[in-house]
């Protein structure tokens, strides 16, 4: 997320020892200021992101407290036995499986939607709203429609290809498709969100590029290889970093459509650690996938940071 | 512009507060006796308005008891909601939960047993004037955790009318489990190309797949735990042989589609004859009478080496942490929600089965049973009913259970292995509390 | 018209094809709602074009949850964690954009944590917190979590950096304590940032579900997504007209707020100059 434009017109940054220096209590002013500026914030983060991350890490080590008993240390015994669950490692396969797909997918496909409108092509505003329209639907509400979509026999999607003569499928009952299906809904979800920055990002580069490039001979897939999508490269990240971030935070769709059957085969990490800390109360082990949850998302986080910050170019 | 700045935030901090602060929906006097009622339903439609009805009713006849009834939701839901109000400081006081969450409840500390409300010969006679195979899920080490109310037990409908077009009998269901097979095998509309337009039957299996399992299994003689729910029998001959039948319906005999079949949209399969048998709650019976456009029947579910159906639904529990008087306010609605004309009033409005044999015999009830036939149905299936699947650590065991059943129909796994780890993991859960 | 040209050509017409096709595509869950939700039940899955239209499914699922509290409710919230998020945000950001403090750096590094850790994924810990604080079931639990937005912080720290020291050393000169000039100088200047940043966050908590499932239990505090959840899973099954007719009722307000101010939407995008 580098590269804010600065605003027109403005003169070099002054050096660091300019700013609001002098004596002795104005040093201190500016640390007192700083923190106290900083301090409604900071004790909001501390409360609920700080706190709570390490306290999962803490809960993790300890049983979890029930009725008469209260919560005793058990070392890793979670952790062995979260190993030992074949729905813990379901969950895991889903979710980078679940992932893998969604984010590339959503990812090309809003830049293709970006492309597509960004081009000299009627009814923009039109193909704009339709791409746009599932971001401000809330999932929980639209997981039903794609439920019904996907219902066997009198379904839309088994309508429309009964008309091409195949048999009725039970889409989110059968295990080879269950996860696909959802894939899709998470897809549709998202494209078009990602789109918007894909659009603001082309807009920004200059047309003098693609028409010097088309001067001398490249063919648009050249020019789009070369100039445009390296230019695009904070949008990808900043894209990326989002895509990442909801396919292991946004479990709605689940919720309504199969409640992580059949026989787990659609259950993801949040899903399942809803489902063990409300619905089976068993607060430890929720808290010991939680912290499993955590490092992936720290490892990926680290992951991208190190792949993409060589590649981003700045104008 | 700052002026307007100004009471718009005012307005805004006004209305926040409004929020904020705790309603007082009702006017109570100073020393009436307020209780919460936890009820699992969504807000909105007709249930909440009976329910609210019975509410004013019974405030009325009991001046001094104020209850606030709490929709929550699904039962799954209400659980929730309940078990959260307890665990962070504000507990309910009555609510209905599913007869099955018993031992969660007991485990969870959140809930006292009636036996030391029931004081008075009456208010024995009365703890005993309920259908035995609802208390079943009601009663553990000798107590009495809860009462039933709003009950069920599994029931078949079928399509009359696709039951004429196959040539069948219309009036007569089929009764054994060889039966079914036969029908459906007549009753499964499919053309040239293996496109199935009709299936002969659904019995649903997601959600909660173990209850409709219950089904077969009671029909097969087999228990699937103990009373004390500390230990379960997932992997006897006779339970693998249940789902065997079960997967079978769909791969052997291809009169049920495969995979799983989603709860929520097989009444609107019925509706639609996708398919002309379903297996359902008897509490669905007002939605069917209402959306189907053809003739149905109701029955027993079919027999094989036995007959029956688990019971379902939602038992009164009274959760601790009253005072005494509010106690006996809160026993007090219990009676007064369970008292024959009630329970029949309930049976009739809802589809729930009465949950007492004198309901039965009301007025109200034998006229509403001579008018539809159909009601009686899960009632005498009571005869042959057993106890809902229900153990310690419930809601983990019983989602074993279902990923297996999940497992076998969509062919991953065989009825054995599937069964065989079910039971493994299922005794690994109980160990804590054998 | 050269060969070149009629291959331009047609290149641009499969591409027109592809896009209008794409969209239709995505625009069939939002279309499908509407036909469900006007016409009576059974032709929620039977697309008969002289089928009847009708209101009664909105009157219905009007009458069957009380969605003007939970409009209520959740215009509260959204109003609320825009309200603060825009307060707090701002004055972090100025602190990390304009204060050379000790400990800065880090204190920066670990705000952006949060980037990663979001409160979506810490509900099991959030929730004992809420439990301690005696606010479970209340409008401002559903809240709080949020109301430290690292990415505001992020957001609005770059574009102040990018507000030039003179303007910043004149309202110095004028007499202006830091306050001020973080009102009267950087504020206004990030405008666009705001209006960007407050679409997110509306957009986000509205549509937000789990955190908020989890933690209320009632119609005083529920918001949209979780009414409408709790009133759609029926133990009696599904009814798709009526369902359709809750969400469109539920998605409403966005939807017509997008399309009157698409181009904003966009343009604030733009102008913010997120790249």
């Amino acid at each position: 997320m580098h590269g804010v434009e600065p605003i027109a017109g403005a003169p070099a940054a002054l050096p660091p020892q300019a700013r609001f220096t002098g004596v002795t209590p104005a040093r201190l002013a500016v640390h007192v200021y700083g923190w106290l500026l900083l301090l409604p914030a900071a004790v909001l983060l501390i409360t609920f992101t700080h706190y709570p991350a390490i306290a999962t890490l803490v809960d993790s080590f300890y049983s979890t407290p029930r009725g008469r008993r209260a919560a005793v240390f058990v070392g890793l015994d979670n952790y062995q036995a979260m190993l030992a669950d074949p729905v813990f490692w379901r969950a895991l396969q889903n979710n980078i499986i679940y992932a893998a797909s969604v984010i590339p997918l959503t990812v090309v496909l809003a830049l293709a939607m970006a492309v597509l409108i960004n081009g000299n092509i009627k009814g923009r505003a039109l193909l704009r709203l339709s791409f746009f329209t599932p971001t401000v639907l809330p999932m929980i509400a639209v997981a039903n429609v794609w439920l019904f979509f996907y219902s066997p026999g009198y379904g839309l999607f088994d309508q429309l290809f009964g008309l091409f003569g195949t048999t009725t499928h039970n889409w989110l009952g059968d295990r080879h498709t269950a996860l696909a299906c959802l894939i899709a809904v998470a897809v549709w979800k998202d494209a078009g969100f990602f789109m918007i920055f894909y659009l603001a990002a082309l807009q920004q580069i200059s047309p003098q590029l693609a028409e010097a490039a088309a001067i001398e001979g490249a063919s648009r897939w050249y020019v789009f290889r070369r100039i445009t999508f390296p230019l695009l490269m904070p949008t990808t990240l900043f894209v990326l970093v989002n895509a990442i971030i909801n396919s292991f935070r946004l479990v709605d769709h689940i919720v309504v459509m199969t409640e992580g059957g059949p026989d787990n085969t659609t259950a993801l990490l949040l899903f399942y650690i809803y489902e063990v800390g409300f619905k089976f109360w068993d607060t430890a082990y929720a808290a010991t996938l939680t912290v499993v949850l955590l490092v992936l998302l720290a490892f990926l986080a680290l992951g991208q940071f190190l792949l993409f910050d060589r590649k981003i170019h700045y104008q | 512009m700052r002026d307007a700045t100004m009471k718009w935030l005012a307005a805004l901090i006004g209305a926040v507060m409004m929020v904020l602060t705790p309603a007082a929906a009702t006017s109570a006097a100073a020393n009436d006796i307020e209780l919460s009622f936890y009820y699992p339903i969504a807000v909105g439609g007709p249930i909440p308005k009976i329910i609210d009805g019975y509410v004013a009713d019974f405030e009325k006849e009991n001046p001094g008891i104020k209850i606030k009834a709490i929709y929550a939701g699904t039962y799954q839901d209400t659980l929730t909601k309940a078990l959260t109000a307890f665990k962070s400081g504000e507990p309910p006081d009555i609510a209905i939960l599913l007869s099955t969450d018993m031992f969660t409840l007991i485990d969870e500390d959140a809930i006292a047993p009636f036996d030391d409300l029931l004081k008075t010969d009456a208010d024995k006679a009365w703890a005993k004037s309920f259908f035995p195979a609802f208390m079943e899920n009601s009663q553990t080490g000798g107590k009495t955790w809860g009462i039933p109310f709003q009950r069920s037990t599994i029931v078949m409908f079928w399509n009359k009318d696709a039951f004429k077009e196959a040539g069948l009998d219309p009036d007569k269901a089929p009764d054994t489990w060889d039966e079914l097979v036969a029908d459906g095998g007549k009753l499964t509309k499919r053309d040239a190309s293996g496109n199935v337009s009709q299936w002969g039957v659904e019995i649903p299996s997601t959600g909660f797949p173990y209850w409709l399992f219950q089904g077969l299994t009671t029909a097969n003689n087999v228990r699937l735990m103990n009373e004390a729910g500390t230990a379960t029998y997932f992997d006897k001959p006779g339970v693998v042989e249940a789902l065997q039948y079960w997967v079978d319906l769909s791969r052997k005999y291809q009169i049920q589609p495969q995979g799983t079949i989603e709860w929520g949209t097989t009444p609107k399969d019925f509706f639609e004859r996708k398919t002309a048998i379903m297996w359902t709650s008897t509490g669905n019976l007002t939605n069917v009478r209402n959306n189907a456009k053809f003739p149905f029947g109701v029955a027993m579910l079919p027999a094989h080496q036995g007959r029956g159906s688990p019971t379902g639904g939602g038992n009164f529990y009274l959760f601790k942490k009253m005072t005494d008087a509010e106690r006996a306010a809160a026993f007090k609605f219990v009676i007064w929600m369970t008292s024959p004309e009630r329970a029949a009033d309930w049976g009739i409005a809802t589809g729930y089965v009465a949950v007492r044999p004198d309901a039965w015999d009301t007025p109200t009830m034998k006229k509403y049973v001579a008018d539809f036939p159909a009601a009686a149905v899960a009632r005498d299936q009571l005869k042959y009913a057993v106890a809902e699947l229900s153990t310690h650590d419930n809601q983990r065991v019983t989602k074993v259970l279902n990923d297996g059943l999940q497992a076998a129909l969509t062919g991953t796994k065989t009825p054995q292995q599937a069964m065989q780890d079910a039971q493994q993991e299922a005794t690994r859960l109980l160990k804590p509390y054998q | 018209m050269s060969a070149m040209q009629k291959i331009r050509g047609a290149d641009i017409a499969l591409e027109a094809a592809a896009a209008w096709l794409l969209a239709l595509i995505w625009i069939l869950p939002l279309a499908y709602a509407v036909w469900a939700a006007i016409h009576p039940s059974e032709y929620s899955a039977h697309f008969a074009p002289d089928a009847p239209l009708t209101v009664a499914n909105f009157v219905k699922a009007w009458n069957a949850a009380p969605f003007a509290r939970y409009f209520l409710n959740t215009f509260i919230l959204v109003t609320m964690i825009l309200v603060v998020q825009l307060v707090l945000c701002t004055l972090a950001a100025y602190a990390f954009a304009r204060f050379s403090f000790a400990g800065r750096d880090i204190a920066f590094i670990l705000v952006l944590l949060q980037l990663m850790i979001m409160p979506d994924v810490l509900i099991v810990e959030n929730y004992r917190t809420m439990t301690a604080l005696g606010l479970v079931d209340t409008i401002p639990a559903i809240g709080l979590p949020y109301m430290a937005s690292a990415f505001g912080i992020f957001l609005l720290r770059q574009t102040f950096k990018t507000v030039p020291h003179e303007l910043d050393e004149a309202a110095r000169i004028e007499g202006a304590g830091p306050l001020q000039v973080l009102l009267k100088v950087y504020v206004p200047l990030a405008k666009p940032v705001y209006i960007a940043y407050g679409l997110v966050s509306v957009s986000y908590h509205w549509n937000n579900f789990l955190w908020p499932l989890i933690v209320t239990n009632s119609v005083g505090t529920r918001p949209l997504t979780v009414g409408l959840q709790i009133f759609a899973s029926s133990d009696q099954g599904i009814d798709w007209s009526v369902i359709t007719a809750a969400t469109l009722i539920t998605s409403a307000p966005l939807l017509v707020a997008f399309l009157l101010f698409q181009r904003q939407f966009v343009q604030s995008f733009m102008h913010a100059g997120i790249r």
